[in-house]
């Protein structure tokens, strides 16, 4: 497969369980090593990172001022600058275990911050985020890529806000299915059937087509080689 | 005080501070079991350095460091969990130690001393190897410290940012190896565990960052060491025993510190 990320641009990997988003990711940041062919980073590629889930174990006692400044030291008044610009309250000195769900998730956004990225890894950044908060947090991310002038990419299924805040969409499904602007995605045959008629629906705008079909066992099959359109991928 | 005495108390104050800090990672990353492994490979230590004429605490380190290293190499193989691993790992080198133990007549006589220890024979060589395991240790932990922590927070996070995930494991797994082997000269096989992991469990309750629980636990482990030593002076109890005992006073004591709920303060 193929998956660029460019400076400024948030592309989202949407895809069911088990499509395969969390392996990627995690290829892409060089935890697993891909049983075959190569990840080439950017020389000077900065990576901030938030993981899915971290799990915040009371046995370890650790403040949040600790938290942040694991992945890069900094001084407090930094500390308290980043946590304003997620929009956190002051929470430096409280308890990591402690904090709310959707306080983790944007101290998270912090720590990722504070290396200064020129690409941000963001997996399932509204886990646990309370529903009137992700659109602020989807926002906050938008941002985020506005001031820092970062690419960012994304695992998310929240398919609504994907579609308002995403450049391009990569579709998943152990391989990648569809990709494009997200009106564009919303139609392809193949989102279609893999997220049911009716979500489309909602959220469609108008039709593309597509350059392969599914086997019984998802693989993909090519109805067409050459695909004209800049929006598909090559297999491989 | 006589000069065993104060040998004693040095063994064991040196062994308590290259336990303590050892001893919280190995809580915050539960590897509680990897040190109860390390530590029953030791009898084959002593005895093969008995058999081939070596320094024995110098063959249980060598056979410690030996024994961290299948355990990583061992870890990548997805077919066994690690809990069984260990067990299969630890009761081998013990079972293989006891069959070394059974060809040496003289041995038997001193096997209680290495399975419960004898503080009170610390001698000079003993003395200078454990303050030179502490300096060690406390010196890799310093220098590793942020990366240590980062990973004991999230591995994934911490090998995004740069931590060589894999090296830090083996280095700490060989701190745990190196803590193991000069606390059996403390405390015994049988109990050197402890020495590592509770006074750590009893710092917990009184700190708020991972820097003040490794002093912590270092201080709860060296007050133990003295306690349990005067103890067995004034009322003729075994010393490694009754540090041990000491160090669990401390974490129930501990038990009784109630757990902050979450407030606002100052970072």
């Amino acid at each position: 497969m193929d998956l660029a990320v460019r400076a400024g641009e948030i592309v989202t990997l949407v895809g069911l369980n088990g499509a395969g988003k969390s392996t990627l990711i995690r290829v892409i940041l060089g935890i697993m090593k891909p049983d075959d062919g190569a990840v080439i980073q950017a020389p000077g590629l900065r990576i901030g990172y938030s993981p899915q889930h971290v799990h915040r174990d009371p046995i370890l006692p650790m403040t949040v001022r600790r938290f942040l400044t694991l992945g890069a030291p900094s001084p407090r008044k930094k500390l308290e600058e980043v946590l304003d610009e997620v929009g956190a309250d002051p929470i430096l000195g409280y308890p990591l275990a402690e904090i709310s769900g959707g306080e983790m998730q944007r101290v998270l956004l912090a720590r990722a911050l504070l290396r200064e990225p020129n690409l941000l890894v963001l997996d399932e950044p509204l886990a646990g985020v309370d529903v009137t908060s992700q659109s602020e947090l989807y926002q906050l991310i938008s941002d985020i890529r506005d001031r820092h002038g970062c690419g960012v990419l994304l695992v998310s299924h929240d398919l609504h806000l994907v579609m308002a805040a995403t450049d391009t969409v990569v579709c998943l499904n152990r391989h990648v299915c569809c990709t494009g602007r997200p009106q564009t995605v919303l139609r392809d045959p193949e989102f279609i059937s893999l997220f049911g008629p009716h979500l489309s629906e909602t959220l469609a705008v108008y039709q593309h087509s597509h350059d392969h079909r599914h086997d019984a066992l998802g693989e993909p099959l090519r109805t067409h080689d050459a695909a004209s359109d800049g929006d598909f991928h090559r297999q491989g | 005080m006589e000069d065993f005495f104060l040998r004693a108390l040095g063994g064991g104050i040196g062994a308590a501070l290259a336990a303590g800090p050892v001893g919280c990672f190995v809580i915050w990353r539960r590897m509680a079991y990897f040190g109860t492994a390390l530590a029953h490979a030791v009898l084959l230590g002593i005895a093969l350095g008995f058999l081939l004429d070596i320094e024995p605490i110098l063959a249980v380190f060598a056979i410690c460091f030996l024994l961290a290293g299948c355990l990583v190499l061992l870890e990548r193989q997805r077919y066994t969990s690690v809990d069984a691993l260990l067990g299969v790992l630890a009761h081998a080198v013990f079972a293989a130690g006891l069959v070394v133990v059974a060809f040496m007549e003289r041995m038997r006589v001193d096997l209680i001393g290495y399975l419960f220890g004898d503080i009170l024979s610390v001698g000079a060589f003993d003395l200078a190897l454990i303050f030179g395991t502490a300096a060690v240790v406390t010196a890799v932990l310093s220098w590793q410290w942020r990366n240590l922590l980062a990973m004991a927070v999230n591995q994934d996070l911490a090998a995004v940012e740069g931590v060589p995930v894999e090296r830090i494991r083996l280095l700490l797994l060989f701190l745990l190896a190196a803590v193991i082997a000069v606390g059996m000269k403390i405390v015994g096989m049988l109990l050197v565990v402890a020495l590592v992991i509770i006074p750590a469990a009893a710092a917990r309750r009184m700190v708020t960052t991972p820097e003040q629980m490794a002093v912590a636990a270092t201080a709860i482990g060296v007050v133990s060491v003295i306690v349990g030593l005067f103890v067995s002076l004034e009322w003729d109890i075994p010393a490694g025993p009754g540090i041990v005992l000491a160090a669990s006073l401390a974490f129930a004591g501990s038990l009784l510190i109630p757990v902050r709920g979450r407030s606002r303060r100052d970072g």
